[in-house]
């Protein structure tokens, strides 16, 4: 079943085009925090276009995701200044550790996993950042201790 | 009509068409890969870059509309160079696969590198690797091998309304794929194989069943049968260099036979009974109030089409299985006891000019109990395969029969293959059933031919017959979507999922174009012109299987075996 704030946005656009698919996408997103594929369908079906097709614009643009996001947001630098200082390796590693690609969620639902351009902050590089708490130079060797550190917080707070 | 001026000759050209059909027509070479004739230009590839004086750049010409006094160049240097470099820039991303690739020495990617010179690796790039969709029972889909020129989008979206498939992603990470990356065989895939007629590369092709087949010739305890399809005989020649259209009957018969087929019988005899029970069961809805109009069933990819996009049709849908599929069905139980052999032990092979219809053959409604009554589909293209791989000199062979009790045909059931065959078929026998007479002029004409829509009134016994004969499905949703506004007029229709109808199905040889497919077609209906027996009601082995067996069109026994049930699908559309 769609939820019931995706179908309000449906309704917000009764007789939609395919214009509007950018702006019912984006909206629906913001209810939902992610794009489900009952929606992508329901979307489709609204539209009188294909799944295929509003999954293709939708994959598209970076600024969709396709998985409902995990409790706690891992976002990896993989600008320039990080690049150089090894982000690929660090990437891969958290990627191996949670068994997910990036725009993904792990199965508990505990992490996902972002890749974004630049945070700005290219003194502190490699950089990753968890839940708004960035983490400096970081080796592949400290990931597991990172995510474990996250890991024990979360059970505590339950 | 304007002038152009192309290499310093001077050319006609319509008024706004695309420089590229100009060129086309006046017998310039230009090479294409995302163009495709009838469906939409995209510019995706600038493959067809000719240079335009006075426009700066070169310009795509198949996206590219002719202007009066034009001056075209399309091989000077510039455009020779930016051509090359497309074809690398291509394979620079591409695996170097050609002798593991199924369209190894017939692929367009191939022959350009070939035709413009590229002997070299220019370029060394990442190659993206994606995982092989063989998911569904019809279709296998290769990525790695995509060059994202868009024809199969454009196909399954243009002509058959399905859009199944799309761009996803972006940039370098751009591939085609169904919605949610999830396996053909849960999307909304009617199985066409359309998108692999277009396809210039190995990045789509059947689903193949050679091996299954192979083994099954091998064992010992299995006894192994073949039935070929109207369209097959008239299209295989293509694979061996003889010209379209030419029909090879005997010499595949004697073929198959060389393979080790214990019988090989003919499609076209069970269309003729397909006729039997779809001419009665339109006679019947017609006298007793039935649901009309009465849609034709022989072709599975539009089976699916309904069940799934138009389930509020379904009850229009005939009843009748395919000819495939009831061939299969007399198979297994009359020709299994008449000559005392196991069902379980029958391996029955049909040879398909169309992919669906191995779909078709895995549906459960399909067979009895744990006896499916196909169990394997190949395709034209595979029989070839098969043949070279056995090493049969088809020049070397004598023409050969097909086998009792499944290989006497009329030439109506011959024309199953041909877009408007079944109606004509069907509308012959319909005449004899409801008037005891046979129809003075059986050609109808109005059916005929290679349009995506014909119609006809057809006057029996007073009554006037509306008929419609759709192929594509586009044109088919079209029909549909006027029936629903409330069209009333047709009695009877006939849907072809593919456009001429199986002679142009997903299974056929590759490089043909639309004048290969008219040669088919003509190939049949000459068939039909040069034979005496031209109604399906007077094939003397269908008659004679009703009196041993069956008993009666529509009577307990064609029901249990013969017609089927459809239901309403749900899929990812
Ligand atoms: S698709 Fe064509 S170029 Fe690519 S591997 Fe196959 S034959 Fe070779
Ligand atoms: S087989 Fe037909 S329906 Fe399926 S993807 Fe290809 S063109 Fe579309
Ligand atoms: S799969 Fe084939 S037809 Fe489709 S985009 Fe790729 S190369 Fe073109
Ligand atoms: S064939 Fe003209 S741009 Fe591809």
């Amino acid at each position: 079943m769609l939820s019931t704030k995706a179908q309000d946005v449906l309704k917000k656009f009764p007789d939609a085009k395919r214009d509007s698919l950018i702006p019912i996408l984006q909206e629906v997103q913001e209810a939902d925090g992610y794009l489900s594929k009952q929606a992508i369908i329901e979307v489709g079906r609204h539209l009188k276009l294909s799944a295929s097709k509003i999954y293709g614009v939708a994959t598209f643009y970076n600024q969709f995701r396709f998985y409902k996001p995990g409790k706690l947001t891992i976002q990896v630098c993989r600008g320039t200044a990080c690049h150089v200082k090894g982000s690929a390796k660090i990437l891969d590693t958290i990627k191996q550790e949670l068994s997910i690609d990036a725009g993904q969620t792990t199965k508990d639902g505990l992490f996902s996993l972002e890749v974004v351009a630049c945070i700005g902050v290219c003194g502190l590089a490699p950089v990753i950042c968890i839940e708004g708490e960035f983490h400096a130079n970081v080796l592949p060797e400290n990931i597991k201790n990172i995510l474990d550190s996250y890991r024990k917080k979360v059970s505590q707070d339950d | 009509m304007i002038s152009i001026d192309v290499n310093g000759k001077t050319v006609e050209a319509r008024k706004e068409e695309m420089l590229l059909s100009a060129l086309k027509r006046a017998g310039f070479e230009i090479p294409t890969l995302c163009y495709l004739e009838g469906l939409t230009p995209t510019g995706a590839c600038r493959m067809c870059v000719v240079e335009v004086e006075g426009v700066p750049g070169l310009v795509p010409s198949c996206a590219y509309p002719v202007f009066n006094g034009m001056k075209v160049q399309t091989h000077s240097k510039r455009v020779m160079v930016a051509r090359k470099t497309i074809v690398e820039l291509l394979l620079a991303d591409h695996p170097d696969d050609c002798l593991y690739c199924v369209r190894n020495n017939n692929c367009e990617l191939q022959t350009l590198a070939a035709t413009l010179g590229v002997r070299e690796k220019v370029y060394q790039g990442k190659k993206n690797k994606y995982k092989i969709d063989a998911s569904s029972p019809s279709i296998v889909r290769d990525p790695s091998k995509c060059i994202l020129c868009g024809r199969c989008v454009r196909v399954c979206e243009e002509v058959q309304n399905v859009s199944a498939i799309d761009f996803t992603g972006r940039g370098s990470s751009t591939v085609v794929s169904t919605a949610f990356d999830q396996g053909l065989n849960v999307s909304s895939c009617i199985n066409c194989g359309q998108c692999i007629m277009v396809c210039p590369t190995g990045a789509l092709r059947e689903q193949s069943y050679l091996k299954d087949v192979i083994n099954a010739l091998k064992d010992p305890n299995l006894h192994v049968v073949v039935q070929h399809a109207p369209a097959v005989s008239v299209s295989l020649a293509e694979e061996f260099g003889i010209k379209a259209g030419t029909d090879i009957d005997g010499i595949m018969t004697a073929a198959l036979r060389t393979l080790g087929f214990a019988k090989v019988f003919d499609t076209s005899f069970s269309a003729d009974l397909t006729i039997m029970e779809e001419g009665s069961e339109l006679v019947q809805r017609i006298k007793t109030g039935g649901k009309l109009p009465m849609m034709t069933s022989c072709s599975p990819g539009w089976i699916k089409y309904v069940e799934q996009f138009y389930p509020d049709f379904i009850d229009n849908l005939s009843t009748c299985k395919s000819p495939q599929q009831m061939l299969g069905a007399v198979i297994k139980s009359y020709y299994a006891q008449t000559n005392g052999i196991d069902p379980k032990k029958i391996f029955s092979v049909s040879v398909m000019p169309c992919t669906a219809k191995k779909f078709e053959a895995e549906r459960p409604e399909m067979g009895r109990g744990a006896v499916q009554d196909i169990d394997a589909v190949l395709t034209t293209r595979e029989l070839a395969e098969l043949i070279r791989l056995y090493g049969v000199d088809m020049n070397g062979l004598t023409t050969s029969l097909p086998d009792n009790p499944f290989g006497q045909r009329s030439t109506a059931g011959k024309l199953f293959g041909a877009s408007g065959g079944v109606m004509e078929a069907a509308l012959r026998s319909a005449y004899f059933l409801l008037t005891g007479t046979e129809m003075a002029e059986l050609d109808i004409k109005e059916v005929r031919g290679m349009k995506g829509v014909k119609e006809a009134k057809v006057k029996i016994n007073g009554l006037e017959i509306g008929v419609a004969v759709v192929s594509g499905l586009s044109n088919a949703a079209n029909l549909l979507e006027q029936i629903r506004a409330g069209r009333n007029d047709l009695h009877f229709i006939e849907v072809m999922t593919c456009p001429g109808g199986c002679i142009a199905g997903g299974g056929q040889p590759f490089n043909a174009n639309t004048d290969a497919v008219i040669a088919r077609m003509k190939g049949l209906y000459k068939i039909d012109k040069s034979e005496p027996i031209r109604v399906s009601h007077k094939n003397e082995s269908v008659l004679k299987l009703y009196k041993e067996f069956l008993g009666e069109p529509l009577g307990h026994k064609s029901h249990e075996l013969l017609h089927t049930k459809y239901a309403k699908r749900q899929v990812v559309q």
